[in-house]
């Protein structure tokens, strides 16, 4: 290392002009944010759109969000999918907080085979999972229908709780949890007063995210579901194989709202717990 | 009190706590995960009957010979290619979306990593956002920009530019682009996870000596971002080898992928051995994706 080195501050944030030299760089950056952004837009301004020739504008309205809320098959189906979410959320949050909480300290022969399996749903493909749990329900004979999409939706949403809380325990200071013990605090009441209100943020972020997988899931529950379990994807997939309407239009831009609502949420709960991006 | 008698009850009371806290959630996914995954595996050797069902006493490797061969009205077998040639579409298509990916993604990790640490945050949170919206959604989005008389097609006809709608949906072109569009976010933020490392002092000290953008860019910044881009590669390969629902809404009848074949066993074909089979192929080529990935990434430890 150089004197000079040593001298300059040793942190040097990026400049905004530090892209420069590559001229092509922003362009290609404004392209990406194009693609990304673009049909997202044209989904929501065609949502309100009055002609029902879908891509023609003909003016602003507000009657195929007014028509798609009074569809009782489309209500009917949202409730099947805040169901299914709000079961499946707090069954894998409450599962992956129980394994994260003594993952995080402890060593044990096996351990790494465990790191594997918690994240086995997000390793294998969902096509696999979702044929292979219908095999498996169809062959123990439980019928199809909520509780098998609700079981299945739990299983591949623990990875999504685990991983918020697991990053947010690493981050414990662990002589917090001595400190209690030497109050005589004992290992339940030092977990209930002092691990759980800590972690708490990273709770409430995983079972958002798992909300949101449940939510919008749709691979699985089409092949493990089963008459009466149709949820909000299942639905607008049927509408979107009869073609594209205004309808659909204004039914997706509502799912979308409410996800990002949803993810911004959990981003903004999660925040300065570190990088826990899903793998 | 005997130290190993306490020893040993320690390590009992430390058994009985992991069996009580991660037991829950290594049972939930046993049972409904890799049970139903090893039933796969086992289904997979057996025989369909005329109807499509198991037949549990037959042994046979007849799903996977289906993959290269078709049986014949006399019992023979024929070559036939239909299957294998879908499953290397899959790699193939995955394989080009990955690509396309880097290519976007590279330079828009790179463009991101070199804003102020408030533009840092903004642009992060604006790549995550459009992951956890609605698959279905998205593509569905991209119907309405691609089909005949979708928006692309609706404002090339009125520039003139073209007289007859361009045909860009239901086909290989519009799979690649709804992939590539469902799995970006995997493939920038690694990279920008990486870059955002590199010392900038770096980029100016190669400038200083003389090397030119290209050598720079090759040197300082490819090397910095190498780590970011296998990881990336392998998160956009992977979910695309498997994707159902981009091929099934935006693709044709010729653009069929394994996810889709997979399905199809289980619905119209009602084939289960040969949708096993196809499930445990699909399950490989991911397991050796992964591989080739943990191999890569192993000896520079620190990245994950």
């Amino acid at each position: 290392m150089t004197v000079r080195s040593l001298i300059s501050s040793p942190i040097r944030r990026a400049a905004p002009g530090d892209a420069k030299h590559w001229p092509g760089v922003a362009f290609m950056a404004v392209l990406f944010f194009a693609y990304v952004y673009l049909p997202i837009v044209v989904l929501i301004a065609l949502s309100f759109n009055a002609n029902e020739l879908v891509t023609i504008w003909s003016g602003f309205s507000i009657d195929w969000y007014v028509k798609a809320l009074q569809n009782e098959e489309m209500l009917r189906a949202a409730k099947n999918s805040l169901i299914i979410a709000v079961v499946a959320a707090t069954a894998s949050t409450a599962l992956a907080t129980l394994a994260a909480v003594r993952m995080a300290r402890d060593r044990f022969v096996g351990q790494s085979a465990m790191n594997v399996m918690i994240a086995l749903p997000l390793t294998v493909p969902e096509i696999v999972t979702a044929v292979a749990t219908l095999m498996f329900f169809a062959m123990v004979g439980i019928t199809q229908g909520l509780i098998t999409v609700m079981i299945a939706h739990t299983v591949f949403c623990i990875p999504f709780a685990y991983l918020p809380i697991r990053a947010r325990l690493e981050g414990l200071d662990p002589k917090l949890i001595e400190a209690a013990g030497d109050l005589y605090a004992t290992p339940g009441k030092a977990f209930r007063k002092v691990t759980l209100p800590l972690i708490m943020p990273g709770i409430i972020s995983g079972a958002v995210l798992a909300f949101i997988i449940s939510l919008d899931d749709f691979v699985t529950t089409f092949f493990v579901g089963g008459a009466g379990s149709t949820t909000l994807p299942i639905y607008i997939f049927g509408l979107i194989r009869v073609g594209v309407s205004p309808e659909v239009n204004a039914i997706s831009s509502i799912m979308l709202l409410v996800s990002v609502a949803l993810v911004s949420l959990s981003l903004l709960l999660g925040r300065g717990r570190g990088q826990t991006q899903h793998r | 009190m005997a130290v190993t008698e306490n020893s040993v009850g320690q390590r009992r009371a430390a058994w009985r706590a992991r069996a009580f806290l991660i037991g829950p959630a290594a049972l939930a996914i046993g049972v409904f995960m890799v049970v139903p995954l090893l039933l796969m595996a086992w289904i997979s050797i057996h025989e369909r009957d005329f109807s499509g069902s198991v037949v549990w006493d037959s042994y046979s490797p007849e799903a996977y010979l289906r993959f290269i061969f078709e049986r014949n009205l006399d019992d023979s077998l024929s070559w036939n290619f239909d299957y294998l040639s879908i499953i290397l579409r899959s790699v193939w298509l995955s394989a080009i979306t990955t690509a396309l990916s880097l290519l976007v993604g590279f330079p828009t990790a790179l463009f991101m990593a070199t804003r102020s640490e408030k533009w840092r945050a903004i642009l992060v949170f604006l790549v995550t956002i459009p992951f956890w919206t609605n698959l279905l959604v998205r593509n569905y989005a991209w119907i309405l920009l691609l089909r005949d008389h979708g928006t692309i097609n609706s404002f090339l006809l009125w520039t003139g530019i073209i007289g007859e709608p361009l045909p860009l949906l239901h086909n290989g072109f519009a799979v690649s682009v709804g992939l590539t569009y469902s799995f970006l976010p995997f493939m920038v933020l690694p990279i920008y996870a990486s870059l955002e490392k590199l010392d900038p002092r770096l980029i100016e000290a190669s400038f200083d000596l003389y090397a030119n953008r290209v050598r720079t860019l090759w040197h300082i910044v490819l090397p910095a971002a190498k780590p970011g881009i296998i990881a990336g590669s392998i998160l956009v390969f992977v979910p695309c080898l498997g994707s159902y629902v981009t091929p099934e809404l935006l693709g044709g009848g010729k653009t069929m992928m394994i996810g889709n074949l997979i399905g199809l066993q289980f619905g119209a074909a009602r084939n289960w051995p040969f949708g096993a089979a196809l499930g445990f192929a699909l399950l490989s080529l991911v397991l050796i994706a992964m591989t080739i990935y943990a191999l890569k990434a192993r000896p520079k430890a620190g990245s994950q």
